[in-house]
């Protein structure tokens, strides 16, 4: 039952990020990108993520994918329906995607995987807070600090001359 | 806990784990649909009659079938539904066929997955997650994708003009709703719905149960700010800009008919019940007595919690036909400069008030 379901979960993952490179209707690329976003929740789960799954929903779906068809609603004008993007460079891409493959096949092969049993473990969700709240306090600290400076920035660049 | 229930009860039968999975979840899932669907009929009568006695008028009435509309009107909502049904689906010419097709079923499975979290009470609750909380506002902002692709597949300015509202106004409410409902995640220290209204047993203050809405000056702020950002999300009066009918004709929903257009509505009704479901577990002690100790067990339950979720609804209406539209700048401004602030103060002071309390 769970292999069924993880493969269908994986069908959807890679099939919409196919969607998303090879659509070229821009709209469409950035919809097929929430299909492929609930498909890595999907995984998440199969790993007992609980947590991170609930959280890639919020920030991938309910932020980043909205931020980004609202980019296109805007920069567009309505009556244009057809707003396309063509391949371009294909020759470097070709190398820098063989490259990459190589590296993530690489990465694959040569780590050691740990094997866990099949069993839920306790809540992850304290474990998290902990961990955020005291061993990762100060990388915690520092990405919201960096969040905050992006935050004021985009007011600042987008705030006209008063 | 229904689904993992009916799956480990089907694992006693027999061997099918395939079949098990697909029929426990139709098995939950009709249910959930069809409270979805009667939710929607009757909060629509008692929108009609609610919003006629707030102006004075008499709504719905009739003396009979054939003459009017049945005694007090109850069969508006049959010929509501019925008209729904038969009438045309119109699908403009110049739009996106496939988006506009798929928004309603996005939007309606926005509704529909947060509604599988509402722990309605000990036991009748499709799944109970150790997140639930968190997950019932995530799977919120599924909706606003589908709204935003309806207001782009449309092809029309008033759609598009209302799905960038919409986008905006729910994403900006969010906020303020995300850190309201931490005050009682704070406070009973999970995520877990059911842990949290465990929490919530007993009384405070002498005489008032311990809903976490009494337990401190904090939280019952908290209770308010998350109440009116959730009339917000739900794009309700006076936070209706994303279909101001005046100015945008019906928004986003200009160009929908029939049952596509059902569905949407459908949708919102279901997310006026899940977002006062977690206002309920979250505030009001969910499926608690309100008179601690009384009538406080078994289908009780879910009675205290469709009382506490109808009451909540009704305010929804009250709130509906009283107060004007707010301007997009006003909307913006109760957001950002208003109600993030003060849940920030709300956070820092619940803090401390379980510091130094416990």
């Amino acid at each position: 039952m769970a292999e069924f379901t993880f493969w269908i979960v994986v069908g959807i993952t890679l099939g919409s990020a196919f969607m998303v490179v090879q659509s070229k209707n821009l709209v469409y690329s950035a919809y097929a990108l929430l299909f492929s976003f609930i498909g890595v929740t999907g995984l998440y789960v199969f790993l007992w993520a609980d947590f991170i799954a609930v959280v890639q929903v919020v920030v991938y779906v309910g932020g980043i994918l909205i931020l980004i068809i609202f980019g296109i609603m805007l920069t567009n004008k309505i009556t244009s329906v057809n707003i396309s993007h063509a391949s371009v460079q294909k020759k470097v891409g070709a190398v820098a995607v063989l490259g990459m493959a190589f590296l993530l096949g690489y990465m694959v092969i040569s780590t050691p995987w740990v094997t866990l049993a099949n069993v839920e473990p306790a809540e992850t969700t304290a474990a998290i807070g902990r961990l955020l709240m005291m061993d990762y306090l100060l990388p915690f600290e520092v990405a919201s600090l960096l969040l905050l400076g992006a935050l004021i920035g985009a007011t600042t660049l987008s705030r006209k001359e008063d | 806990m229904t689904v993992d229930m009916l799956i480990d009860w089907f694992a006693t039968l027999g061997d099918f784990p395939v079949l098990a999975f697909i029929l426990a979840v139709v098995i939950s899932g009709i249910p959930l649909f069809l409270v979805m669907a009667l939710n929607a009929m009757v909060a629509v009568y008692v929108e009609r009659k609610v919003s006629a006695f707030m102006m004075d008028r008499l709504g719905p009435m009739g003396q009979g079938p054939g003459l009017h509309a049945g005694k007090w009107g109850l069969l508006q909502t049959v010929a509501d539904a019925i008209k729904l049904l038969v009438k045309e689906d119109t699908v403009p010419e110049s739009s996106d066929k496939i988006l506009f097709k798929m928004a309603p079923f996005i939007i309606f499975i926005g509704a529909f997955l947060g509604l599988a979290a509402v722990p309605f009470s000990q036991t009748l609750q499709v799944v109970d997650f150790n997140v639930g909380v968190f997950y019932i506002i995530a799977v919120g902002s599924i909706g606003v994708i589908g709204i935003v692709m309806a207001g782009w597949a449309s092809n029309n300015k008033w759609s598009l003009y209302g799905a960038m509202r919409s986008a905006a106004q729910i994403i900006s409410y969010e906020i303020p709703a995300g850190l309201s409902i931490i005050v009682p995640v704070m406070m009973a220290g999970t995520l877990n719905l059911q842990e949290l209204i465990h929490y919530q047993s007993g009384t405070v203050w002498g005489i008032l149960p311990n809903w976490i809405i009494f337990n401190n000056p904090f939280s019952f702020i908290a209770f308010f700010i998350f109440f009116i950002s959730a009339i917000a999300e739900t794009n309700r009066t006076p936070f209706d800009i994303p279909e101001a009918e005046s100015e945008l004709v019906a928004g986003w929903m200009t160009e929908y008919s029939g049952f596509r257009w059902a569905i949407f509505f459908l949708s919102e009704y279901a997310n006026m019940l899940i977002v006062s479901g977690l206002a309920v577990a979250g505030f009001l002690g969910g499926w608690r007595s309100p008179i601690p100790g009384l009538f406080d067990s078994g289908a009780w339950g879910l009675f205290w919690f469709m009382g506490k979720i109808a009451s909540l609804i009704f305010v929804m209406m009250w709130v509906r036909w009283t107060f004007p539209r707010l301007r997009v700048d006003q909307l913006m401004h109760v957001c950002w400069k208003v109600f993030i602030p003060i849940a920030m103060i709300n956070i820092f002071g619940v803090g401390i008030w379980k510091l130094i309390f416990g």
